[in-house]
């Protein structure tokens, strides 16, 4: 569950789904929320339309595509471009990419099934500032969450517990 | 034990950056009784501040002054506001270096005579030689308790040495060992030995591997002849009608400009920053720099021949765990231009953690094939590539007076292309480097481009003739008698060895060589 889901809390599943106004395969998108399809976080949007998160989410996951790392991270990564100082140049950078996926006969980009389709759009606009600004945000914005490294096995600062010299700095035993 | 100096002391000798080469200067001067001011632009960071965390580390450590890029290396493209990755701190980048500390070989001195004409190439043979170095290097290995020299062992070796030798072993190489490392491998020692932490290039919060900051520095200052003011910048260097250097100006904690008086000024900021003073301190009797007759400061900057390789396998690594250079193949270190290249590369074992492997792996790169290699992480090893890079008169660090610093200073532009001796040098250590991982099974190994510059050298280089360089086998300007480089922009080539030992050592030869001219009044 996210940080950030204050009146969202504790509402069931249904609940959540009853205040939706559109719901895809994986978001649910209500007036000024956003929420995981199985219920499993949800947060409430500021200034960025909740449709233009949910398409940012999609986004950042076909960048940095990781099946065993949850929405909810991708959610942290992007979540601090909604702000009024950002979020003009995220609306219409979200705009160009609809655009562009309207182009290719689809709805917009949220809508198109296959990654591949999605990341033959990206790879349009990969040379833009737009793309640029948000793939170089995630390197930090996805990674550097401590909370991401155990699921890649990365075990983060080791000073506290003595450093490895105990604890398998040598472990290795297949080689 | 700080011992104030009066700014008006004109007997003091200046020294512009404590890190290898000036932290190691200031405290052997004040050792012979030579009165030292030094002044360093970052603050103290001792061991228990440093952070086990690479952004945050990166944050309180990385000098992060705007400089500028051009040229055809990746790194213009890919960070084109951070050529290299450096300190600024007390004790400069020793306080996040891996601790590798190799001398040179005998024929690295003699470049030029030893590879003969290169097209391209500014090469150059340093005015000293191996055998003149050798006792300065015994003294900075036991200053720096370097392992496997004297009588220190040499470390035990982590998961990703283990696999990186078990590849070189395989492959037929010989010379594979745990490296020699200024890193305390027992405990015998004034400072703790080794705990494997794995975060050396975040500052070792054990104290075990040598720092300049919290050794030399403190060392220096018990002797009540060192003081060193932190958070001070120094903006230029003045000088008299005679043309001999006077002081240093420079802009103290608060912001505020002061002038401190000098008998001697030794300018130890790191390659770009050292020339950098050099050329903003022009004046009208020095009208293109000081201590730049030959034209050659900001020339020939050199960063070392790099990369990295990755490899994944079948099975898990761990190589973030325990020292981020845990060893080293030293079999191509030779010079055989039967290679396709003149001089050599060392194999170190490298490591990075999971945020800055994201940043480095590929930068720019996205998508599957690049997320599917981070999903491996636990799995991956890694080492780095070192060899000596090719002098070019064109690859140089200039002022750029379209960009300032925040004290309203032109900041440097660094140009670097790679010459072709590199990139054959690089393909080839490529070849062998992911054959190494090849040889004990990885499934997938990644020629990882190079990082923004760690070893960065020349700009002010030693030559014989004042016409090729900036400085003198002593580290003395050709041009003014009282002015002194202290730090790796003296390096006439790079040889394929990290290059701190050897910075080290000739801030201790060049410590006794002022001594002793200031004490027979020749300066
Ligand atoms: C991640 C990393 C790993 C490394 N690992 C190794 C290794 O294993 N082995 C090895 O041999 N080398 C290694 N190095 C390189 C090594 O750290 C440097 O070669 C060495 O520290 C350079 O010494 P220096 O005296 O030239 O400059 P520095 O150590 O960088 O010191 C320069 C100092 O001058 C100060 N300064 C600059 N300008 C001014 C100014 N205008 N006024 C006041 N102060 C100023 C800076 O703040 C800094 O403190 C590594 C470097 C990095 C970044
Ligand atoms: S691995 Fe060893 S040298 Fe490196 S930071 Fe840890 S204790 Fe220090």
């Amino acid at each position: 569950m996210m940080s950030d889901t204050s009146s969202l809390k504790g509402l069931t599943r249904r609940q959540v789904l009853s205040r939706a106004t559109s719901a895809g395969a994986s978001f649910v998108i209500g007036a000024g929320f956003l929420a995981a399809s199985n219920g499993a976080w949800a947060i409430e949007t500021g200034v960025l339309r909740p449709e233009t998160m949910a398409t940012l989410v999609q986004m950042a996951r076909d960048i940095y595509p990781h099946d065993q790392v949850a929405d909810e991270y991708y959610v942290l990564a992007v979540k601090g471009y909604d702000t009024p100082e950002a979020a003009e140049g995220i609306e219409t950078g979200i705009a160009t990419l609809n655009a562009a996926a309207r182009n290719k006969g689809h709805a917009n980009y949220l809508s198109i099934g296959w990654e591949r389709a999605r990341v033959d759009i990206l790879r349009g606009m990969e040379d833009g500032t737009f793309f640029q600004r948000i793939r170089g945000g995630l390197v930090t914005g996805l990674y550097n969450q401590k909370a991401v490294w155990p699921i890649f096995g990365y075990e983060g600062a080791s000073f506290e517990q003595g450093g490895y010299i105990a604890r398998g700095f040598n472990d290795i035993n297949w080689l | 034990m700080a011992a104030p100096f009066d700014l008006n002391d004109d007997d003091v000798v200046a020294i512009i950056g404590t890190g290898a080469g000036g932290g190691v200067l200031a405290n052997e001067l004040a050792q012979k009784g030579v009165r030292v001011v030094a002044l360093e632009a970052g603050a103290r960071h001792e061991p228990q501040d440093f952070i086990n965390d690479e952004w945050d580390s990166f944050g309180q450590l990385a000098w992060l002054d705007p400089r500028t890029t051009s040229g055809d290396w990746r790194v213009a493209k890919d960070f084109s506001g951070l050529p290299a990755w450096i300190v600024k701190s007390v004790g400069g980048t020793t306080q996040h270096w891996a601790g590798a500390s190799l001398r040179f070989q005998d024929h690295e001195w003699k470049a030029a005579t030893t590879y003969g004409t290169v097209q391209g190439a500014s090469l150059l043979d340093w005015p000293i030689d191996a055998a003149e170095m050798d006792p300065w290097y015994t003294k900075a290995e036991d200053k720096l308790n370097v392992t496997r020299t004297g009588d220190r062992p040499g470390l035990p070796g982590n998961n990703n040495y283990l696999v990186f030798e078990a590849g070189a072993k395989a492959l037929g190489y010989k010379d594979v060992h745990t490296g020699r490392m200024a890193i305390n491998s027992d405990d015998k020692r004034d400072r703790p030995m080794c705990q494997q932490t794995g975060f050396c290039f975040q500052g070792c919060k054990w104290g075990a591997k040598w720092s300049a900051g919290y050794v030399d520095i403190p060392q220096g200052e018990a002797t009540g002849n060192l003081e060193v003011r932190t958070q001070s910048h120094a903006s230029r260097i003045l000088h008299n009608a005679a043309g001999k250097v006077t002081g240093v100006e420079y802009f103290d904690t608060d912001g505020n400009l002061q002038m401190q008086k000098a008998r001697i000024v030794c300018v130890a900021g790191n390659s770009f920053e050292s020339p950098r003073l050099l050329l903003n301190s022009a004046s009208s009797m020095f009208p293109d720099g000081l201590a730049n007759s030959s034209g050659q400061v900001g020339r020939n900057y050199m960063r070392h021949m790099t990369g990295s390789v990755y490899a994944v396998f079948d099975k898990p690594v761990r190589m973030w765990r325990g020292t981020t250079m845990a060893g080293i193949i030293q079999d191509e270190a030779r010079h055989d231009p039967s290679r396709g290249f003149v001089g050599g590369y060392e194999l170190e074992t490298l490591s990075l953690g999971l945020p800055f492997m994201a940043a480095f792996l590929d930068p720019g790169a996205w998508g599957r094939e690049f997320t599917t290699a981070l999903d491996h992480y636990q799995n991956m090893a890694g080492m780095w590539i070192v060899g000596e890079d090719m002098p070019q008169e064109t690859n140089r660090v200039t002022l750029n007076h379209d960009v300032m610093d925040s004290y309203g200073l032109p900041v440097v532009n660094v140009h670097f292309d790679d010459h072709p001796n590199d990139i054959a040098m690089r393909n080839h250590a490529y070849k062998q480097g992911q054959a190494v991982y090849e040889a004990v099974g990885a499934t997938r190994t990644f020629p990882t481009p190079p990082y923004p510059s760690t070893h960065n050298l020349g700009t002010n280089r030693m030559s014989e003739n004042a016409r090729d360089g900036v400085v003198n086998k002593w580290g003395q300007t050709h041009d003014i008698a009282n002015l002194f480089v202290s730090d790796g922009s003296q390096f006439t080539t790079g040889a394929a060895e990290n290059p701190t030992l050897t910075i080290v050592a000739i801030a201790i030869r060049q410590a006794d060589h002022i001594a002793r001219e200031m004490s027979g009044q020749k300066i």
